[in-house]
């Protein structure tokens, strides 16, 4: 049986849960759930996951200063890493600098970060977006940050193996460019997803129900955790701890 | 006589002329904002900012305040506290320029500056609306591998580089620990100005223990002592975000009025005696 939780400790465990088999879990900037999500599946191996948090000094082992992240990424040693977008459409294309025709935006966003780089050599990135809507899930993105996928010629041993939004998990095929819907998180359904989908995606009928945290999750999660994450987000930590 | 000069924070921000190419650290990694407060009293213009590789509230204050013509990064944001509010304006009224990048080419670029060398490949990159938009980066092919498309970057070297440090000794020798992006931004920078915590009498290069995460007095131009100089941002594990001061900030900057207005409480003495 699984205990009561909030939708965000949900997505935490979906993520975790997504990590397992790594060595090394890198999260980048702006990433407290995914960051969580990688404190979680660390404890739950048992201490074989290699956790970075970006913007942690505790649970950050780099001493190269920031470009070992990159370095470590181009030398195939981080296995799983996080990436989101103010736009992502249905061949996986990112879009995190802003909407309109650059560089004439008309809404401005931080910016690509080092997506343009890490999506094209991390094995697995999990797309994650907690917004699900028409706005950011397009027909097509205005500016590629970083693309789905690339020519067979492009160096590429990375790119994107799973989306989560707030509403379900997405797999993805690569040869095919294409999403394909794999779970509705408890209380969503299908025909919402798709109401808030701009792209065609891949799904059977009867798409099963995103499995809730299990108990120990949900311990962690409240126990250990949330003092973790807060040491890098602060305002995040003290959310989770509400 | 020591080789680096000693100042105070305004002679500091002297040392940086209109027109500059001014390398910041990201929040991660020691931001010089007591140094920041001087550049925006001496109303410093025409500034390209360098962010190696991500900005946050100093950047968003200099462009608010408007010392910058361009700035080139890899994102620009106040992390938990949102969008950087300045940033966002100026680009809407057209006031800068933004050249954007993306964080390994930002590195990659100055260790090609640090090496003397004029360029240097990068993987990622092609088939992106990121190098598409800088006709200063290019692809070539391997040299050593056929049909093998890179990017190559040219090499970064600004002018100045400006951050803190949590320690100086009376040599110069600049203690950084592990964020050793600021040695190789002082190894590509032509100056670099560096305000911080201490000042020990201390000899860092004889110490074993910190003496690997020292800059030597080699490459640093100038040193200035600022207590809690990185405040209100966090700085490691010496203090905190202010988290009252930035949100204060985040909420203010989305006028014009209101960033003028929290400036003004900025750039009186309070704050840091308040610290003190």
């Amino acid at each position: 049986m699984s205990a009561p939780h909030t939708p965000t400790e949900l997505l935490i465990c979906v993520l975790a849960r997504l990590l397992s088999g790594c060595r090394h879990v890198v999260t980048g900037a702006a990433s407290p759930i995914p960051g969580s999500a990688a404190l979680l599946a660390r404890e739950i191996s048992g201490g074989t996951l290699h956790v970075n948090v970006l913007g942690s000094t505790r649970n950050n082992s780099f001493t190269d200063g920031g470009v070992e992240l990159f370095d470590l990424a181009a030398q195939g040693r981080i296995d799983a890493f996080f990436l989101g977008g103010g736009q992502i459409d249905g061949q996986a294309n990112i879009n995190l600098v802003g909407t309109g025709r650059y560089p004439d935006l008309e809404l401005r966003w931080p910016g690509s970060f080092g997506s343009s780089y890490m999506y094209f050599l991390v094995p697995r990135v999990i797309l994650f977006r907690e917004e699900h809507t028409p706005r950011v899930m397009v027909p097509k993105v205005d500016f590629v940050s970083a693309p789905g996928v690339s020519a067979p010629n492009i160096y590429r041993p990375g790119g994107p193996y799973k989306m989560v939004t707030g509403l379900g998990v997405f797999g993805f095929d690569r040869a095919r460019a294409r999403f394909c819907l794999e779970s509705v998180h408890p209380g969503h359904s299908l025909e919402e997803i798709l109401d808030n989908t701009g792209f065609q995606f891949d799904h059977d009928a009867q798409v099963p129900v995103t499995p809730a945290p299990d108990t120990q999750m949900l311990n962690l999660l409240r126990s250990s955790i949330r003092g973790k994450i807060a040491e890098a987000y602060p305002r995040f930590g003290a959310r989770l701890a509400s | 006589m020591p080789r680096v000069a000693f100042c105070d924070l305004p002679s500091l921000a002297a040392m940086i002329p209109p027109g500059a190419s001014v390398a910041l650290p990201s929040e991660n990694s020691g931001v010089a904002m007591a140094a920041t407060r001087e550049l925006v009293r001496r109303a410093v213009r025409h500034l390209r900012v360098v962010c190696v590789p991500v900005g946050g509230l100093q950047v968003d204050i200099m462009i608010g305040a408007g010392l910058v013509d361009t700035v080139e990064t890899s994102a620009i944001t106040l992390g938990e506290h949102g969008t950087a509010p300045r940033f966002a304006a100026a680009l809407r009224e057209k006031q800068i320029r933004v050249v954007d990048a993306t964080c390994p080419a930002i590195h990659a670029a100055l260790q090609a500056g640090q090496k003397g060398i004029p360029f240097i490949p990068l993987r990622g990159l092609i088939g992106t609306d990121v190098l598409a938009n800088r006709p200063d980066w290019k692809v070539i092919d391997n040299p050593f591998q056929p049909d093998d498309p890179i990017v190559v970057l040219p090499a970064l070297r600004p002018d100045v580089a400006l951050f803190h440090a949590p320690l100086a000794d009376r040599e110069g020798n600049v203690f950084i620990g592990r964020w050793r992006e600021l040695l190789t931004l002082a190894h590509a920078a032509r100056q670099t100005l560096i305000t911080v915590e201490e000042i020990t009498e201390r000899d860092l290069m004889a110490e074993v223990d910190l003496s690997p995460g020292v800059i030597p007095a080699l490459y640093v131009t100038s040193i200035a002592l600022a207590r809690h100089g990185a405040w209100p941002l966090r700085f490691g594990d010496h203090y905190p975000l202010d988290q009252d001061a930035v949100e204060s900030y985040a909420a203010a900057a989305r006028t014009e009025a209101g960033f003028r207005s929290w400036v003004g409480g900025w750039l009186s003495p309070q704050p840091t005696q308040a610290l003190a």
